[in-house]
């Protein structure tokens, strides 16, 4: 089953990593992923950029409201999420535990999908390309 | 990351919010941060065996106000202290957390902290000297590296601009919507003077100051978020975050300035320039045009050009004209004239400088574009008088270095 990787965090916390601090962090991770990419159980995987980056559009008003800042003010916030390939909600959890020891901090939120479309995006035409890892 | 420095970036994160909330509690600047300090020594012993708390921020306040009103009890049965009232809400020490950290009180303490930084009589440098010790956190050694002076002047520095604060009395009462955007102002210009100390820097300082920018950053995204829709503060973040974009190509390994039209533009940080960009759409929005986001602008269009001819020199100068507009100043002229110069010639450009030399005359980079103007026009011996003038006026070696290669290029021209 197809289980989507929430990954909150403390955004001022994340944000105050230096370089060297971010770069040991993605390159744990990198190798958390690895046996899931050989595997051919990784799909998208997204960091999104912090939460002042966000626009929300509330659409239970007529004309939708627009506001900046992200949906929710919480504790933490989602920064960035994945899709992977598990078996069930026990290979999940230890997916999201090996990520853990990776990457310390707030929560992974383990949810199976509902549908998967992988969408027609083509990293080659993008105008602006993608340069999180 | 080890524990240590997970516990250390939570911390320097929750640091703004939690001395913020002890000053509103505590009134005293040195009291709030003796009680965050006492707090964070608590936390080390405490947060390795239990875990970090799920609110760094609400977990430090709490220990830490905790711990304040203890010894102010202590003190007070030793000599006569100041009157209940002015150690607000002690009374409710048992209120539920959740409801002190409310997002209005949190938003206004942050803000405040910052804002008795900026005290009018305080020179540039003791701002941010404040600023960097009281809400970064940065110790009174790394900041006095930063600023190239001993450790025992930086201290004496920044208790005398700390007295000076104390003395000015602290503004407590929640302010106003007009009150809060002057605060909210005169922060952000105090957020950019940290960011150009870091940023004006020679390479031979980068390793000192780096850390400057990086922090000033961090202070702008605080700011947004908890003023998320201000289009100046947005576009104060765009504005360094597309600066700093170009660190690794701003100096060459002899630690020579690198003019941006011969910056290696892969050397660009594309993760920061496209977050500049996202900041300068949402603020557009907002049809509320100021100073940061037309700065911001001009640095997105120079961000956007993949080689320096693709630069769209023309809307440079319609941008660098709406800023004189909003802020007159002999320095925005100046640098229009640069866009002036690209898209109607050097003759243009050197007529619309030439008038600033009353005010400019002991600027450096007056003197660099004008010698640039006049060796691009031919007119070689001004050229170079005036190049020799901005070699006298030059505050880094770096800036030196780079009127040198002018001048070497002019005589080498000459010979040829």
């Amino acid at each position: 089953m197809l289980y989507a990787f929430l990954c909150y965090n403390n955004e001022d916390a994340v944000f105050s990593w230096s370089q060297e601090e971010d770069d040991a962090v993605m390159a744990r991770l990198a190798k958390a992923h690895e046996p899931l990419e050989k595997a051919g159980r990784f799909g998208p995987s997204v960091r999104l950029m912090p939460t002042t980056a966000a626009t929300t559009l509330r659409k239970d008003s007529d004309p939708p409201l627009v506001i900046d800042g992200p949906y929710a003010e919480t504790k933490e916030q989602l920064l960035g999420f994945y899709v992977i390939d598990c078996a069930d909600l026990e290979d999940a959890l230890s997916v999201a535990r090996e990520f853990a020891k990776a990457n310390p901090g707030g929560a992974y939120e383990v949810r199976p999908l509902r549908l998967f479309a992988p969408g027609t995006l083509k990293a080659e035409n993008l105008a602006e390309p993608a340069t999180a890892k | 990351m080890s524990e240590l420095a997970w516990i250390d970036a939570a911390m320097t994160a929750a640091r703004p919010q939690a001395v913020g909330a002890l000053l509103r509690y505590f009134r005293d600047l040195d009291l709030a941060e003796e009680a965050f300090q006492d707090a964070c020594l608590r936390a080390l012993r405490s947060w390795p065996q239990k875990g970090p708390p799920r609110d760094p921020a609400a977990w430090l306040i709490m220990v830490g106000r905790n711990a304040a009103i203890d010894q102010v009890r202590r003190r007070r049965r030793q000599e006569a202290l100041p009157e209940e009232d002015q150690i607000s809400d002690l009374d409710d020490v048992e209120a539920p957390l959740a409801e002190r950290l409310d997002g209005a009180d949190y938003r206004d303490d942050v803000l405040r902290l910052l804002f008795i930084c900026c005290h009018p009589d305080l020179p540039a440098t003791q701002q941010i000297a404040l600023a960097l010790r009281i809400v970064s956190g940065l110790s009174v050694k790394q900041i006095a590296r930063a600023f190239l002076v001993g450790e025992a002047a930086m201290e004496q520095r920044i208790t005398r601009a700390k007295a000076k604060v104390a003395g000015a009395g602290v503004p407590f009462e929640a302010p106003g919507p007009v009150e809060r955007a002057e605060r909210l102002s005169a922060v952000a210009a105090m957020i950019y003077l940290v960011f150009n100390e870091g940023y004006s820097a020679g390479a031979a300082e980068q390793d000192d100051r780096s850390a400057l920018p990086i922090e000033a950053m961090r202070l702008a995204r605080l700011l947004l978020r908890l003023f998320p829709a201000e289009p100046e503060i947005m576009g104060l973040l765009a504005l360094m975050l597309l600066q700093q974009s170009r660190a690794a190509a701003r100096f060459d390994a002899d630690g020579d300035i690198v003019l941006l039209e011969d910056q290696n533009r892969a050397h660009w940080d594309r993760r920061m320039i496209v977050e500049g960009l996202a900041l300068i759409d949402k603020a557009i929005r907002h049809r509320r045009r100021g100073p940061y986001q037309i700065q911001a602008a001009i640095a997105a269009l120079h961000a956007r050009a993949l080689r320096p001819e693709d630069t769209d020199w023309a809307q440079i100068d319609a941008l660098y004209a709406a800023l004189e507009q909003l802020e007159p100043s002999p320095v925005v002229t100046l640098n229009r004239a640069v866009a002036v110069s690209k898209v109607k010639g050097p003759e243009a450009a050197l007529a619309m400088v030439e008038p600033l030399a009353n005010r400019l005359g002991g600027y450096f980079y007056f003197f660099g574009l004008k010698g640039a103007l006049l060796a691009q026009l031919g007119r070689t011996a001004e050229a170079r008088a005036a190049y020799d003038q901005a070699i006298s006026l030059a505050t880094t070696p770096a800036q030196a270095a780079h009127i040198r290669q002018h001048l070497d290029r002019l005589a080498a021209d000459a010979r040829s």
